[in-house]
């Protein structure tokens, strides 16, 4: 036993103390924390107040517009011309078209690309402004329209918990998160242990080895090596990525949302809102529980436990079939053929569980989270919407339990040999026949 | 003293060793000799318990192996190598240290081994920046630093230049004066004749030739007198008569040598009788065939064929 944990601590500790595992600790996070922040960021500033002119020959828009911060509009009767409007101060004309009560366009024209979010409020209030003059023409009240105009809100409930209101398909989104978290990691370390597993038969330092351990306890060691190498990582990952998100967020929201900047600047509640709604956008109200609610509703130290469980599980399953893999090729480009069967029932995992975000209960979903090759990455996105009942969730573990018992079996029977074996193309046949070979 | 009783190994289809018995005398130089793919590395790989037997079983020293007799083992494999991105030192301790030594003890017989071989200053260089020499080096001394009681060496001397052969060659010597058992494999028959007490000699999944070198080397002495004399070489020749065949001569001046072949019952005295009027006999000694001519003979002589109906010794 001090031998594999001798042999656990070297893979471990190799690969820690390489730089790559260094930069790649720093680097997820940098790229995940950084690219959502530098979206945030880019979202919430506006580097020019666009100042819009909106041609409006036949009078639709009524008297004005709602200016925002970013966004001043000027209505005009009066064409203007191209050059015109060049040599004038505003950033961005807008034509509406005869007729626009019937035919619906509009032409804008730029001097510089308004940002996403500069767009939206244009069309928002210019929508608004033609929506107003058509109910006019009309006739009809614009509370009375309002009222028609209430989008039903369908709360979903499930029986069994008529009290909560039913998140169900905003958990599976989380679900599937984890899940294909699970399937990036299991896979990257995965491919590790093969490497490494290359490595020591092309160094020919693996003879030298199975002349002090077994092969089983090598390979054994290395599958667990490596996965503390990328449960540290995890960790680290979700340590770093989420104080940068919280550092990050917090310094745009104070850069942006500052209230007594904004009551300095004369802006009233009324047109925060405004703002804040502009930017939950087309016209939706932020409210808390639907944002809250699905969070609230997961159960999650169940999901973090599952996800554990089946992380490793699967890490198992797949990392000594690869390992088999690795101990029965000469060099990389030998890998191929081998590694695809392997990737195949993955990625089906990962289409299936996308399918189970939207349609929990077909058969391909219920059979792909038992089937313990699919089951880790489809049986994470039922467990967060509570699809799963309690005896399929226990199958499936169990499955998966006995699976990589088997796979490890059989991988150590592939792998003994294997590593021993020089300058042979192996067939999937030659694999087949290593494991009826006598110890 | 190890012991191969009957082992018989089969791939599938394919028998690397067929009813095998070879006995390593304790505190001797064993040299296990064959042709390529013989199964000779299957045989030492049944030793070191990498693999087990289909038949047949290791006794060492009257008893059956056990996986703890690997802790007193030292194997040095033919295909050997090294962690390429980890240093000397650690690599090495890490090597004692699965062997079952501990960590303090590994490092202070590393350091004095490494002062010993003027390897000083390799402990924090990385094993990639280490010639070929140099790191054959480091996996002698990873083989034999816990002391084992059977060590296992299969082609030792290759990669080495001759200055680190010879380091190693007296290495090996003197491990056996201090009653290592050492098994050897290799194709170097002159290091065979210096080393070894014992051979084993396997072919075709087979031993073919198994005992003492000497007595080995005179089984298959050919009855070949080498005799230096002064004086006439047809005198000499018409001298021997029946006695013996002149297979072959040279001469100098006066001086000959002449390698004869001995009659039928005849022995080397009937031919000195003969030759001593004749000519001045300066010298006689046998011929005493070398190792790698033996070791051609059996092999070229077995054919599958003759394994398999049983030519076996």
């Amino acid at each position: 036993m001090d031998k594999i944990k001798l042999i656990i601590w070297r893979e471990f500790i190799t690969r820690v103390r390489k730089p790559s595992f260094l930069i790649m600790t720093l680097l997820g996070p940098v790229l995940i924390a950084g690219g959502i922040l530098l979206t945030m960021y880019i979202a919430s500033t506006e580097s020019t107040t666009h100042h819009v002119l909106v041609i409006d020959p036949e009078g639709v828009i009524g008297t004005r517009l709602k200016d925002t911060e970013d966004v001043k509009f000027l209505i005009d009767g009066q064409n203007w011309t191209d050059s015109a409007f060049k040599a004038s101060p505003y950033t961005v004309r807008v034509n509406l078209l005869p007729n626009v009560l019937n035919v619906p366009q509009a032409d804008l024209y730029y001097k510089t690309l308004p940002s996403e979010f500069a767009m939206s409020t244009i069309r928002n209030e210019l929508e608004k402004a033609i929506e107003l003059a058509k109910l006019r023409d009309a006739n009809i009240d614009k509370e009375a329209y309002d009222r028609v105009r209430k989008p039903l809100d369908l709360k979903k409930f499930d029986i069994e918990e008529v009290n909560t209101q039913s998140f169900a398909q905003e958990r599976a989104l989380i679900g599937f998160f984890f899940g294909y978290f699970m399937f990036i990691f299991i896979f990257m370390y995965g491919v590790q242990v093969m490497r490494g597993v290359m490595e020591e038969k092309q160094n020919r330092i693996v003879e030298v080895l199975i002349s002090s351990v077994k092969p089983f306890q090598l390979m054994m060691g290395k599958i667990i090596g490596i996965a503390l190498v990328g449960l540290i990582q995890f960790v680290l990952w979700i340590i770093i990525t989420t104080t940068m998100l919280g550092a990050g967020t917090a310094a745009i929201a104070s850069n942006k949302f500052d209230a007594k900047q904004l009551a300095e600047q004369g802006v009233t509640a009324d047109v925060q809102a405004q703002l804040e709604k502009a930017q939950g956008g087309q016209g939706a109200s932020f409210d808390q529980e639907e944002l809250l609610g699905p969070l609230r509703q997961l159960n999650i130290p169940l999901i973090l436990g599952v996800f554990l469980f089946y992380f490793i599980g699967g890490y198992l399953m797949y990392s000594s079939l690869l390992a088999a893999i690795g101990s029965a090729v000469d060099s990389e480009t030998d890998t191929q053929q081998f590694m695809f069967p392997v990737t195949i029932p993955m990625v089906a995992a990962i289409i299936i569980a996308q399918m189970a975000v939207y349609n929990p209960e077909s058969p391909a979903v219920f059979w792909s989270s038992i089937i313990p090759l699919t089951s880790p990455i489809v049986m994470m996105v039922r467990v967060a919407m509570g699809s799963a009942p309690a005896w399929q969730l226990l199958l499936s573990m169990v499955l998966l339990v006995a699976t990589f018992i088997g796979t490890t079996w059989l991988a150590g029977r592939i792998y003994r040999t294997g590593i021993l074996m020089y300058g042979k193309k192996v067939s999937w046949k030659e694999m087949g026949k290593w494991l009826f070979y006598k110890g | 003293m190890i012991e191969a009783q009957g082992i018989t190994k089969r791939f599938g289809d394919h028998t690397a060793l067929e009813d095998v018995h070879m006995t390593v005398p304790e505190g001797q130089v064993f040299g296990l000799l064959g042709p390529n793919g013989a199964g000779k590395t299957t045989l030492i790989r049944i030793i070191t318990r990498i693999t087990g037997p289909d038949e047949g079983r290791v006794l060492m020293n009257g008893r059956p192996m056990t996986d703890a007799d690997v802790a007193h083992m030292g194997y040095l494999p033919e295909e050997r190598g090294l962690y390429k991105k980890m240093k000397v030192g650690e690599q090495a301790l890490y090597l004692a240290r699965l062997k079952g030594m501990s960590k303090a003890e590994a490092t202070k017989r590393l350091k004095e081994r490494f002062d010993r071989w003027d390897m000083g200053d390799w402990w924090n260089k990385k094993v990639e920046e280490l010639s070929k020499g140099m790191a054959q080096k480091v996996q002698f001394i990873t083989t034999v630093l816990h002391e084992p009681r059977l060590l296992i060496l299969d082609e030792p001397f290759s990669g080495f230049d001759p200055i680190n052969a010879e380091l190693v060659r007296t290495e090996i010597l003197n491990l056996r004066d201090q009653g290592v058992t050492v098994m050897l494999s290799t194709h170097s028959m002159p290091s065979v004749e210096e080393l070894c007490d014992n051979i084993g000699l396997i072919d075709h999944a087979h031993v073919m030739l198994h005992g003492n070198v000497r007595d080995i080397r005179r089984r298959y002495a050919e009855n070949i007198f080498r005799v230096e004399y002064t004086g006439n070489r047809v005198a000499m020749a018409n001298a021997l008569s029946f006695t013996g065949e002149l297979i072959g001569s040279t001469e100098d001046g006066d001086h000959g040598t002449a390698r004869i072949r001995l009659g039928k019952g005849c022995t080397v005295n009937d031919v000195l009788r003969q030759l001593l009027p004749a000519v001045q006999v300066r010298g006689v000694q046998e011929e005493i065939p070398r190792m790698h001519d033996i070791f051609i003979r059996v092999v070229s002589e077995t054919t599958p064929e003759q394994v398999t109906a049983g030519m076996t010794e």
